[in-house]
This record gives C-alpha cells, sequence and structure tokens, in this order.
C-alpha cells in the first residue's frame, strides 16, 4: 500500500480574489479565496494551489490577509505561489499559513534559493512550479515570466537540478495543454517523474480518465482549475473513477468537518 | 490551568493547529514561555523541518527543561508532531544533534529505491497497535461516519524506529512500514499532520484534548 493520488484545485487570486481568465485577459470574478477553499475543503478535494497572478510588493498586505483567512478555514493542505521572488517571500507565506510556497520564474533565474529555501524552511515545503512545452527539434523546454519567455533549460536537465538542490515537489504545467481539455502531457510527466521526488500534473484535464492516466503515468498528484470550478467533474465522482480503476486516494465524506 | 500549550520554537506552522483545536471548542495557546508551558495540561511540540535546527530552537530558547518536565515529571500528556515527534527520540540520521531522548530510539531516512518518491508527501492509510489512544472511535456526531481505515496527511523524508516495539501505535507503508504515531504512557507522537488531515486529524486532536496525565 503506498500513498494515494492527491487530486488538487487549482485557483488564481488577482488582489484578494479568485478570478479566472480567458486567454490571460477578461479575468472574471469568482469568488472569495476563503469561501472557495471552504467549498473545496468540503467536497473533497485533498490539497489546494492558490497562484497569486498580482502578487507584487504593494500587494503583499492583501496577500498575507488572504493567505492566514485560508489557513484559518482549511483542514488540508494548500501551496501558495506567484512572484516569490527570494526566501523573505517564502517565510512571509510561510508565517501567513501557507504549507508549501510554489517558486517559477525566480528559481530558473537565482537557482541557489532553491538551496536557501529547503536549509531553512526544509524540502516538504519548496515547490518548483516549472511550466514547459515542447519543441519539435528540443524537446520539452522550461518557460518563465508566466510562459512568455522560453529558456534555454530543458526539463529534464531543471528537474534534475532542483532536485539535487534541495525542492521538495514538482509542479509540472504543460503550456501547450492548459486549457485544451486534451489530456495531461503524460511524456512531460513521465520526463519529470524519473526524479525521486513527487511531481504533481497541471494542465489539460477534461476527463476522469485523463486523471488516471496521469496518475499511472507516474504523477503523485493531479491538478485542475476550470473543471472543479465550474462543477463540471466533482470530487466524488472523480474519486469514485479512480478507486473503480484501482487507483488509491482519499474518500470523500459527507459532509464538511 | 491551559487545556493545551502548542510550544513555539520558531520552527513551522503553529497556528494550522491551534485553529483546528479552535474549530473543536478546546482552548490551545501557543507559546515560547516557559512558565506558560509549564502551567499547561497538554503540550505539543510541532514542527517541520531539520531536525538539528529543530534541537538547536528548543536549545537556544531553554524549553527542553520544561518539556521533560511536563512529560517525565508531572507525567502529563504530551504530542509531538511531525518534526515534533522525532525530536523525542534520541537521534537522527538528519543530524548529529541528540534528541530529547523521551523516547528510545533513532529517526531513520527513508530508503533510496527506483519509484519510491521522497519526501513521503500526501494522503495515507494507516494500521493501528496497541491501545491507540488517539484514534479510539468516537460517539461524537462529527466522527461517527469516519470510514476505518484511516487516512492522513503525511510530508517527511524521515521516520522514527522506536527500540520498543510496543511504543509504536499506528504504522503506514510506502516502500518500507514504518511507525507513523507512537504512544508511551504520557507521550504521544504523530508522523502525519493531523492538523491538515480534515476528520481524522480532528478525531486525534479532539482524543488528545480528553487525555489525562497518568
Amino acid at each position: 500500500m503506498n500513498v494515494a493520488g492527491r487530486i488538487i484545485a487549482c485557483l488564481d487570486v488577482k488582489r484578494g480574489r479568485v478570478v479566472k481568465g480567458v486567454q490571460f485577459k477578461e479575468l472574471r470574478d469568482l469568488g472569495d479565496p476563503v469561501e472557495l477553499a471552504r467549498r473545496y475543503d468540503a467536497e473533497g478535494i485533498d490539497e489546494l494551489v492558490f497562484l497569486d497572478i498580482t502578487a507584487t510588493d504593494e500587494n503583499r498586505s492583501t496577500q498575507e490577509a488572504w493567505v492566514s483567512a485560508v489557513a484559518r478555514t482549511l483542514s488540508i493542505p494548500f501551496t501558495v505561489g506567484g512572484g516569490v521572488r527570494g526566501v523573505a517571500d517564502i517565510r512571509r507565506l510561510l508565517r501567513a499559513g501557507a504549507d508549501k510556497v510554489a517558486i517559477n520564474t525566480q528559481a530558473v533565474l537565482t537557482p541557489e534559493m532553491i538551496d536557501e529555501a529547503a536549509a531553512e524552511f526544509g524540502s516538504q515545503c519548496v515547490v518548483i512550479a516549472m511550466d514547459v512545452a515542447k519543441d519539435a527539434a528540443l524537446g520539452h523546454r522550461v518557460f518563465i515570466r508566466a510562459g512568455k519567455e522560453r529558456t534555454e533549460l530543458s526539463l529534464d536537465a531543471w528537474t534534475a537540478e532542483v532536485v539535487r538542490r534541495g525542492a521538495g515537489e514538482i509542479l509540472l504545467t504543460s503550456i501547450d495543454r492548459d486549457g485544451t481539455g486534451d489530456g495531461f502531457d503524460l511524456d512531460a510527466l513521465r520526463t519529470a517523474a524519473k526524479s525521486s521526488v513527487p511531481v504533481v500534473a497541471s494542465g489539460g484535464a477534461g476527463t476522469e480518465a485523463h486523471f488516471a492516466d496521469a496518475l499511472r503515468a507516474g504523477a503523485s498528484g493531479v491538478l485542475a482549475a476550470t473543471l472543479f470550478h465550474e462543477a463540471i467533474l466533482s470530487p466524488a465522482r472523480l474519486k469514485a473513477h479512480l478507486l473503480a480503476e484501482g487507483i488509491r486516494v482519499r474518500p470523500v465524506f459527507e459532509s464538511s468537518p | 490551568m491551559i487545556p493545551v500549550a502548542i510550544v513555539d520554537y520558531g520552527i513551522g506552522n503553529v497556528s494550522s493547529i491551534r485553529n483546528m483545536f479552535q474549530r473543536l471548542g478546546v482552548l490551545a495557546e501557543i507559546s515560547s514561555d516557559p512558565k506558560t508551558l509549564a502551567s499547561a495540561e497538554r503540550l505539543i511540540l510541532p514542527g517541520v523541518g531539520a531536525f538539528d535546527t529543530g534541537v538547536n530552537n528548543i536549545r537556544q530558547r531553554d524549553l527542553g527543561g520544561v518539556i521533560r518536565a511536563h512529560a517525565l515529571e508531572r507525567k502529563r500528556p504530551l504530542l509531538g508532531i511531525c518534526l515534533g515527534m522525532q525530536l523525542l527520540f534520541e537521534s537522527s540520521e538528519e543530524g548529529q544533534e541528540p534528541g530529547l531522548g523521551l523516547l528510545q530510539g533513532s529517526v531513520k531516512r527513508f530508503p533510496a529505491e527506483p519509484g519510491l518518491r521522497v519526501p513521503h508527501m500526501g494522503w495515507n492509510e494507516i494500521a493501528l497497535a496497541g491501545p491507540a489512544t488517539l484514534f479510539r472511535a468516537r460517539k461524537d456526531d462529527a466522527f461517527g461516519e469516519l470510514s476505518r481505515p484511516l487516512s492522513y496527511y503525511f510530508v517527511h523524508s524521515y521516520y522514527v524506529a522506536p527500540t520498543d516495539p510496543t511504543d509504536t501505535a499506528a504504522t503506514a507503508t510506502h516502500g518500507v512500514t514504518f511507525t507513523a504515531a507512537v504512544e508511551r504512557g504520557n507521550i504521544f507522537g504523530a508522523q502525519f499532520h493531523p492538523e491538515k488531515s480534515h476528520k481524522y486529524g480532528m478525531l486525534c486532536l479532539k482524543n488528545f484534548s480528553e487525555t489525562v496525565p497518568c
């Protein structure tokens, strides 16, 4: 018996509100992070990821306020990412109540911050978020600055480096699949899952079968946003499907605690 | 007397434990003051991070004595969570510093095996052993429907190996079968995070809040 596959819901936060972007424009307000956190906790989601898409210096106090409000509400773990530039940001978010902090662009720009963060807070709370897209000639490449800038890093090399430096988890998002509903990028997932740390697959979930495919391909967790937000797929139905497929998940309760 | 005091030694997310007690209607105070901690009926030693950092932080704040007196002289209930449980033991493969030594045994790292992901991160089922006081079923409405086996949220790369096997109150399996919880008289420990384990975790904290000196 091994650890259960984790079903993770992702929420984008802008100035303390959960939003949904349509092709990075026309942000629609979906509500209060605390209310949505409470709903997911009750519905049987195993873990939450909040990505603050407007994390800036001016916005810090707003961010700390909603992170600590979410921490008071949840009885499951949650990760916060977006605009994390250094160890001071990580300390601030952990103190506010986040269980893990996701680092993306800044980890590529100053990889030694991974070592510093792992030494100070432990690997278990250091998540490296990687946005990747496949190039026909070069294979999977890592992108930074919200997918706008391609780096010289291959997925293979970057995975090995972050694990060596002390990352405790990889949050792998496929830019190619994000928002398509065509399924997770299983090639990218298999590449990252060659490492020893847990990998969370993100981008492309459309059906229950996609989650099963990713968990079988080596994902420790599977993440979706729209499917859960729009109640297209309930965590209870998804977990029933996975259990029927012989994949272990945490059972869902009838009522919230 | 404070029903539950949570030892703040500058490590880990202590507020989430207090939040859970708050929802259970149990007064829990976070403190790094030895006098406050000495007046608590029950102590919680939380913690995430590195073993030596934990040992040094306890030493810098001069809290080792109050924890020992609480558990060994007054025989009051003590619960170590995650690193907090590992610190109750004598030593760890993660560091050089000696632990508190309230329980005999050491802390080991998960073996490097192909396909075995470390940290062990996520929800895993446990199997109970011995009295398992913190896991005993309750008749309260909030816990009545809890299905068994019980499932808890783990995130760790090291696990405790008690010298006396009867100290183990629960086991879980991740490559190896390891001690997921301990109980020896008034001393309890959980490798998982009850404060992050939904109703299963609330069950443990509720049961702990009703433990008495022994």
